[in-house]
């Protein structure tokens, strides 16, 4: 009994690790509505770079955000191996154009460690901490901190 | 307490009915439209509000109703007279009723201030002695004086009447499950019954079963009751008013009366011949030669005997309409709608699919597609049409609008409207409300004088706001105008210049200054009145009918008044369109704005200074935009020569052309909104999904054309910001 009264103190998340170029990230997986494959959008005049465009998602007219783009890195044209995590951030629902997703990672909150103090302006302001995880470096990517400033300061 | 909830929520939803109701009967007696048919809907509104208030204890809202009732009662029964002093006051307080009405419903007490002075005016016409009734009504319907009259019935031998007969009355009443399903309750009805007269209640309770085989919803007790009252049937039927249909109900008269109940019946004769001849019963007429008169009274009291009962009938007939309605919840209708859209999608992918397969044209597969789509475009009218509203409403909601703002500008202003019936998306209906209501304000505000100015340029004191809707291709043209002093441009100029808004040196037309109010930041009100100001300009109204899909433009005449015309489109759904393709990309095309297609010949585009191009049409010039370009899809300008030009006019009726690589179709599209889940994009109104599934942008023509106009832009630029 003692040792499950100590268990629950330490909140376990689950989260999606996904692959961009070299790097690793993940996302709280809460967020996340479904997984797809990339689908040539429709580009929007007037919109910031990473913005790749829209797709229909059933109906639904989803903007696709090429992550790489967005997080600095060395972006490349899409092909239909790359994947969109369709994800939940506040009340919209966003593409992330990325390159593979990787697994399903189990963790506790204590394990989020705080992100290294880099000069890199994109590691301080889209990533909220890191996870050491057999020896990779996994970073937990801030959705709700990102996404919706990002879209709507855009213009 | 959930489904007391769901009743009140009904309640005031009737209660919103009701004051519609209201208030285009007080409006149309205002016009000197007093037939008894819109005198008995007016006041059987304020009747059924007060019923139902009644029912949920909200005291003020009972308080003032039955007031008001009164009032409309006394012009009912030809007491008043429908004079405008007196329909005043009644729309007045036919504002503070709902006021009441929206105060309850949001749990909250309306501030006395705001409606006991009106209660107190009502009461003062209700209560007025009779004798200066017929000075209060103007003068028309002169009351009579109950002694003589009856005086003259002693001349034909009706017994002399004391002041109120008795008659028992035995009803039976049987109550139908509906009845206690409607929330209604049979001791509620008795207790009311009770009020008008001594009554002996026996229960019959021979239909109850054994607890067993009990319906806990089911009805099972009868009642009949004895009651001596010197009511009339209609009046004891009243009080079965609501529950009528849900029960079984007879009414006899088992002892009549010696004499008639004269005084009731004077006045129902007085109501029915009129106020005008109702002065004939005046004691001034009492003169053996009239002897005529109350003969004639007599005559049609027999008459009005059998009234009752064909008023029951009347009154059935004329609550049978609105039972042919049902309510239903918006957000089922709306998910029906985009079910639809999904539909017409798939229909569009599943044609284009069928054609690519390569079937013949005749063949069996394609006929039976035809029919599909032509029933998929039915469904989809049909389901549009269930959102289509009346603009009725939303202009008697101006009314008061107009009432209020004359009242605190001291000025003198009617609305007229017109097109009431016009149908439109309830979205736009609703949506509208708030840019509508500035105009109003503004027209009063600013457009017109006081009558001292009006009277000086010899106009009538009162000035007029017209309202009014038509639908023109498609599209719902709505109209505000005022005969005022109009746009005052040496004013709006002086103030854009010094807002910054335009150069000093700008050269600008009549039309071009007229617009400039239109622009964020211009206010031409140093201090914001509450009354036109309310801290929003005509920037935001501007803006909120663009949002809507819709156009604004002001036309105004220097002492003659302005008009503002705003086009909106009738849903929010689906839109015609040409689609286009330009860069690689797919675009639609609002196909209202498109006059024109056509292709360019050498010798028709003319560079006009450092990069704009104009395009020759039958003698005059258009400014040529290139819109893979304007939209940044490429950076050179595409060879007009190999290119398709397409005329539009926008607002103002300035005309462009619009230069895209190719014209593809014109189809209907269904509208997707881009600020569901991004933002609002320049240029683009919203986006549509084509037949192959893909995503096309709906070009925004009035905002394109506005960008590459160099005022107009900075106005954008601002716009952005404040957003």
């Amino acid at each position: 009994m003692s040792e499950m009264n100590t268990a629950p103190t330490l909140n376990s998340v689950e989260l999606m690790a996904f692959r961009i170029g070299s790097q690793e990230f993940c996302v709280d997986i809460v967020s996340v509505r479904e997984i797809r494959g990339w689908t040539p959008a429709t580009a929007l005049p007037h919109s910031p770079d990473f913005v790749r465009g829209v797709i229909n998602l059933r109906g639904v007219v989803l903007p696709i955000v090429d992550l790489a783009a967005r997080l600095g890195l060395a972006c490349v044209e899409p092909t239909s191996r790359h994947v969109i995590i369709v994800a939940q951030v506040g009340k919209q629902v966003v593409g992330l154009l990325v390159d593979a997703v990787s697994e399903i990672l189990t963790v506790s909150d204590d394990m989020v460690q705080p992100t290294p103090d880099v000069a890199s302006e994109m590691a301080k302001t889209f990533v909220r901490g890191v996870l050491a995880i057999n020896e990779r470096m996994i970073s937990l990517i801030a959705l709700d901190e990102i996404l919706p400033k990002t879209l709507r300061d855009a213009a | 307490m959930d489904t007391m909830a769901t009743i009140k929520q009904t309640f005031f939803q009737e209660c919103e009915e009701q004051l519609a109701e209201l208030e285009s009967g007080l409006l149309a007696m205002n016009e000197g439209f007093a037939d008894p048919e819109t005198v008995n809907a007016v006041f059987r509104a304020v009747h059924s509000i007060k019923g139902g208030a009644g029912a949920f204890r909200l005291d003020d809202l009972v308080r003032f109703a039955h007031i008001f009732e009164t009032v409309l009662d006394q012009i009912r029964i030809g007491h008043l007279a429908p004079a405008p002093e007196i329909m005043k006051i009644s729309l007045r307080a036919a504002d503070v009723l709902a006021d009441l009405v929206a105060a309850a419903r949001d749990g909250e007490r309306l501030d006395e201030a705001k409606w006991l002075p009106v209660l107190e005016e009502c009461r003062a016409l209700s209560d007025i002695p009779e004798s200066e009734r017929g000075d209060a009504a103007g003068g028309i319907a002169a009351a009579p004086d109950f002694q003589p009259v009856r005086a003259n019935f002693d001349d034909i031998d009706a017994p002399a009447a004391p002041d109120r007969a008795q008659r028992i009355f035995t009803i039976h009443f049987k109550p139908k499950r509906e009845l206690y399903g409607n929330a209604n309750e049979s001791v509620l009805l008795l207790r009311e019954l009770a009020r008008l007269g001594r009554m002996t209640v026996a229960c019959d309770a021979t239909a109850l079963p054994l607890l067993g085989e009990l319906d806990a919803d089911g009805a099972y007790f009868a009642w009949t009751i004895e009651l001596a009252t010197t009511r009339d049937e209609a009046e004891i039927r009243e009080v079965f008013e609501f529950v009528e249909g849900d029960c079984e109900l007879s009414i006899d008269c088992v002892a009549a009366p010696p004499q008639q109940d004269v005084a009731a019946l004077i006045r129902r004769v007085q109501a029915e011949m009129g106020a005008p001849s109702a002065s004939a019963a005046s004691p001034s007429h009492q003169a053996p030669a009239n002897a005529g008169a109350p003969l004639r009274l007599v005559a049609s009291a027999e008459a009005s005997q059998d009234r009752p009962a064909a008023k029951a009938d009347a009154a059935k007939d004329e609550i049978a309409p609105s039972s042919a309605t049902i309510r239903v919840a918006f957000d089922r209708v709306d998910r029906l709608i985009n079910l639809v859209g999904e539909l017409v999608i798939n229909q569009a992918m599943l044609s284009q699919r069928i054609v690519e397969a390569g079937f013949a044209s005749g063949s069996a597969v394609i006929v039976g597609l035809d029919e599909l789509q032509q029933l998929t475009r039915e469904i989809q009218e049909s389901v549009m049409a269930i959102r289509a509203q009346p603009v009725k409403s939303l202009f008697q909601r101006m009314s008061r609008i107009v009432r209020e703002v004359a009242d605190a500008t001291g000025k003198s202003a009617r609305l007229k409207t017109e097109g009431e019936a016009a149908e439109i998306d309830k979205t736009v209906v609703e949506r509208l409300a708030d840019p509508l209501t500035h105009l109003i304000r503004n027209a009063i505000g600013h457009g017109l004088e006081t009558p001292q100015q009006r009277a000086a340029r010899g106009k009538p004191p009162e000035g007029t706001v017209r309202l009014s809707a038509t639908h023109r291709s498609g599209r719902v043209i709505i109209e505000v105008s005022d005969d005022g002093g109009g746009i005052d441009r040496a004013r709006v100029r002086e103030v854009a210049i010094r807002r910054g808004l335009i150069a000093e040196e700008a050269q600008l037309t009549d039309s071009e200054i007229d617009n400039l109010i239109f622009l964020p930041g211009f206010s031409t009100v140093a201090t914001l009145s509450n009354i036109s100001g309310r801290g929003v300009g005509m920037d935001v109204v501007k803006r909120s009918i663009l949002a809507l899909g819709g156009r604004i433009a002001i036309v105004s005449e220097p002492g003659k008044g302005s008009t503002f015309t705003m086009s909106l489109p009738l849903t929010l759904a689906v839109l015609d369109g040409m689609v286009v393709s330009t860069s690689g990309q797919t675009l639609v095309v609002p196909l209202t704005a498109i006059v024109e297609t056509l292709r360019p010949r050498s010798g028709d585009v003319h560079a006009l200074g450092m990069d704009a191009q104009v395009l020759a049409i039958r003698g005059s010039f258009v400014p040529l935009i290139d819109v893979g370009q304007a939209l940044g899809f490429r950076s050179a300008p595409a060879d007009p020569l190999t290119s398709v030009v397409i005329l539009i006019e926008t607002e103002g009726r300035a005309r462009n052309a619009l230069l895209v690589d190719a014209i593809q179709d014109q189809r209907q599209v269904v509208i997707k909104s881009l600020e569901a889940n991004y933002r609002h994009v320049p240029d683009i109104a919203a986006a549509t999904i084509l037949g192959d599934g893909r995503v096309a942008l709906i070009l925004d023509v009035d905002a394109l054309v506005a960008r590459s106009r160099g005022i107009v832009a900075q106005a954008d630029l601002q716009f952005a910001e404040a957003g």
